[in-house]
């Protein structure tokens, strides 16, 4: 691997329409060598497009987009041998049989690693005998990935890569890119799954109508959601309504239930433990919480911001 | 049945699909009818020169084996039909054939299907549906065809046994496909299938027919082209030979049920058999990949015009007995004697050989655009392989494709001509006027590049144009238009070889075109965007 830059994927202020569509709208992306890179959204807000724009597959409107140091319009072959895509919806010539198509990208990409082909047909149980259109949906997604796992890259971006397989593959799927991790390597992910992405993901970004709403890491990210607390005080629970950060605050008698800021947690059981606490439950914020925040239609992206500024 | 809910919505789904692409196939065969009808009214416009022209016909072994055989020799409508029974007849089969499939198989090898199948739609509503859509197209076509002939001038009801010939071929073949799709688990395996039935079928008539009544004269009613022809359309129009094309159609539509209601979805009932494990050395790039998926093609194109290559040469010689009234002879002087007559006979079928064969470079270029549209290519320019190499992967094949196909067919030709003829040099002659057809249809080829490069929502365009030159040929002088507009075809710029004086200027501005657009379309496709849509 030669010389690499900080950032594996730098995008700033990209801009690309389809008629009177915008599909991005000031798309802003970093991914940093190294890191696996969650990239969440709903669907239809932008992603493939981000990642057809970095394969130079679209021109896009303004903007600039840089993939390992280099324009991937202007000079997309010396890029793409560095490189592994894997689309979310593999399709494969019909004739072909998934051995000859793993062996076929391997060799356009500039050469294929046959220990590790192997290797990976085995793990993900994929018979590399069959024709393309022999496939099912979930075999053909292998196929891809097994193509792009057994190239030497220094960095992969995959498309909703595991739709379609079952949860024993997942699990396979998921070694192989923390595998991948170790080996150096950068992933860019675009996925629905919120376990893989717990699981898999250094930092994420969410987009929305073909923005960014939010970036960082999972740990940050639930700094800026609420906490549930319920709680049963040894008296009564004076002056919680006043602090701020608390909301939909419910007192009957001595119990108190609320959600809390995530940032604001500390000053509010400070409150509680003047009072006298008899017991608590507190359930941090879920990934599905953080997510369903970001996609919600009636929460618009300068609402978002608001939340991550707040 | 339940098996047949949601036919109705299907075949509207089709229709929907199809409502551009099948009015133009139709109406090409009308045209193409009742075109060939009033060129053959007006050329033998007496009994005598029509049984003269019949009974040459007859007496020629390779013609009756190519168009089959006249049986009333004074009829205006058999002799103007004789090309267009049998092998217009196995055109109208080839569109049955690919409607066919395109609904049922292809669908179901997309997946889309599997979509409809979910939804309301009955196991068996597909294959009903795309039956139902193709025998409708292929009455409609005959019906409209009758009409096109009458208009012409020939005889009301020898028109309509015609027309309805044609339809019964079309259906005949329908659920030829529709046993076909059953039988593999790929569309253009399937399709293959069918049109191997149809060559099978084709020769079957071809050798009942040259062996006349001594012996395998039989053969021809195995054939659902041989019960075309014995429809005997203008010849006592036999009604009754139209019900073999119906069982025939009721046998094997069931039998496709049958075997639709036996196998999984997706799944054919030949099973797949498993292939290489890993890739030859020759697919690793862009042009390994396309020559992989072309080369299929192109031997099919290539043992197809080898035979027609063959044919032409054989026969042209007899070219000359055609014609024996003193005014055909008048014309053959004119024409520079029986060796003229024969040259512009070799001329008009190297030339038709020529556009023909323009399909095949359209065809090859075409799949740079359903590569694309099909979400195949993308993978593809997502590696090491750019742009230009990879659109210029199919563009090459489609190139010396073309090449190789006019070589062989060329050299096909001018063998047997020579070997009829006993002159060497002949074999030369013939092999160079095959050859010059070649820039034009580069041009076409180029046309079809640059619409994928610029346009690629247009990439028919390259099917519009060669439409257009076609009529341009066949109807510009009929209409007496002026030179300026008929220039516009590369077609009319091809010497008239063999007879006429060579010029090598038209074939190298052909040739600089064809490259201009083909360079330009790889151009237009390194600057735009890889487009789904």
């Amino acid at each position: 691997m030669s010389s690499q830059p900080m950032t594996a994927i730098a995008v700033s202020g990209l801009v690309k329409s389809f008629g009177r569509t915008r599909a991005l709208d000031g798309l802003d992306l970093a991914v940093n060598t190294g890191e696996v890179h969650g990239f969440l959204g709903p669907n239809g807000s932008g992603k493939t497009t981000t990642i057809r724009i970095l394969l130079g597959l679209l021109r896009a409107d303004a903007g600039e987009a840089r993939l390992l140091g280099g324009d991937p319009w202007r000079e997309p072959t010396e890029l793409h041998k560095r490189l592994a895509y894997v689309p979310g919806d593999v399709t494969l010539w019909p004739n072909l049989t998934g051995g000859e198509v793993i062996d076929m990208l391997g060799r356009m990409r500039g050469g294929l690693n046959r220990p590790r082909r192997n290797e990976l047909l085995e793990r993900f149980d994929l018979d590399p005998r069959k024709k393309g259109r022999a496939y099912s949906k979930g075999n053909k997604q292998k196929v891809g990935l097994v193509a792009a796992l057994a190239s030497d890259v220094e960095l992969l971006i995959l498309d909703e890569p595991t739709s379609g397989l079952d949860p024993l593959m997942e699990e396979v799927f998921q070694q192989c890119i923390q595998e991948e991790r170790r080996r150096g390597r950068t992933v860019l992910l675009s996925s629905h799954i919120l376990a893989e992405v717990e699981a898999l993901c250094d930092r994420v970004t969410i987009i929305r109508l073909g923005r960014a709403v939010e970036t960082g890491t999972l740990t940050q990210m639930r700094h800026l959601t609420r906490t549930s607390i319920a709680a049963d005080l040894a008296g009564e629970p004076n002056g919680l309504s006043t602090l701020s950060g608390v909301h939909d605050l419910h007192v009957e008698g001595t119990r108190v239930r609320f959600e809390v800021d995530t940032d604001r947690l500390d000053a509010v059981l400070r409150q509680l433990t003047s009072v006298g606490v008899r017991s608590l439950v507190s359930q941090p914020p879920t990934l599905e919480e953080l997510f369903l925040r970001h996609y919600q239609d009636d929460l618009g992206p300068s609402q978002a911001q608001a939340a991550v500024s707040s | 049945m339940t098996g047949l809910t949601g036919t109705g919505s299907l075949v509207r789904l089709a229709l929907r699909r199809d409502r551009v692409m099948l009015s133009v196939w139709i109406l090409i065969f009308v045209v193409m009818a009742a075109g060939s009808a009033s060129a053959t009214v007006g050329l033998y416009d007496t009994a005598e020169s029509r049984a003269q022209a019949a009974a040459s016909i007859n007496n020629t072994p390779s013609l009756v084996a190519l168009y089959g055989l006249i049986y009333d020799e004074s009829s205006a409508g058999a002799l103007s039909m004789i090309k267009l029974g049998a092998f217009g007849g196995a055109l109208v089969a080839v569109l049955a054939i690919l409607l066919v499939i395109r609904h049922t198989r292809a669908e179901e090898e997309a997946g889309r299907l599997e979509l409809v199948g979910s939804a309301v739609v009955g196991r068996h509503a597909p294959l009903a549906a795309a039956l139902v859509v193709t025998v409708a197209a292929n009455v409609l076509l005959g019906l409209l065809t009758a009409l096109g002939l009458i208009g012409s001038g020939l005889s009301a009801s020898g028109s309509f046994a015609f027309g309805l010939a044609w339809a019964s071929i079309g259906v005949a073949f329908a659920a030829v496909a529709a046993v076909a799709a059953q039988i593999t688990s790929g569309a253009r395996a399937a399709i293959g299938m069918a049109m191997a039935f149809l060559g099978a079928v084709y020769v079957l008539r071809a050798i009942g027919d040259t062996a006349g009544d001594r012996g395998a004269g039989w053969l021809r009613w195995l054939s659902p082209i041989g019960w075309g022809q014995q429809v005997r359309p203008y010849q006592g129009n036999r009604w009754w030979v139209l019900l073999l094309p119906a069982t025939f159609f009721v046998v094997l539509g069931a039998t496709a049920h049958v075997l639709l209601a036996r196998r999984d979805h997706g799944a054919g009932l030949l099973p797949d058999r498993p292939g290489p494990a890993t890739a030859g050395r020759s697919l690793g790039g862009a042009l390994g990949l396309a020559w992989r998926l072309q080369r299929g093609l192109l031997v099919g194109w290539l043992v197809a015009f080898v035979l027609l290559g063959l044919v032409f040469g054989n026969i042209a010689t007899n070219v000359g007995s055609f014609m024996e009234s003193p005014g055909a002879r008048e014309l053959i002087q004119k024409l520079g004697g029986v060796q003229g007559l024969t040259d512009a006979f070799m001329s008009t079928e190297l030339g038709m050989m020529g556009v023909i064969l323009s399909v095949y470079g359209i065809q090859v270029v075409l799949r740079l655009r359903s590569e694309e549209s099909e979400l195949r290519a993308e993978p593809v320019l997502a590696t090491g392989v750019g742009r230009t190499s990879w659109a210029w992967s199919h563009t090459v094949i489609a190139l010396l494709g073309t090449t190789a196909i006019i070589v062989a067919a060329g050299l096909a030709a001018g063998l047997s001509y020579a070997a009829q003829t006993g002159h060497s040099n002949d074999f030369g002659r013939v092999f160079v006027a095959a050859a010059v057809r070649l820039p034009a249809v580069w041009v076409l080829t180029g046309i079809a590049v640059a619409a994928f490069g610029f346009a690629p929502r247009a990439a028919a365009a390259g099917w519009v144009a060669l439409v257009a030159f076609l009529l341009l040929g066949e109807f510009g002088p009929l209409f007496e238009l002026p030179q300026s507009v008929m220039n516009v075809s590369p077609y009319a710029h091809v010497p008239r070889l063999p007879g006429a004086a060579f010029t090598a200027t038209p074939l190298l501005w052909l040739a600089a075109l064809a490259a201009a657009l083909t360079a330009a379309g790889l151009v237009g496709f390194r600057r735009r965007d890889v487009a789904i849509t």
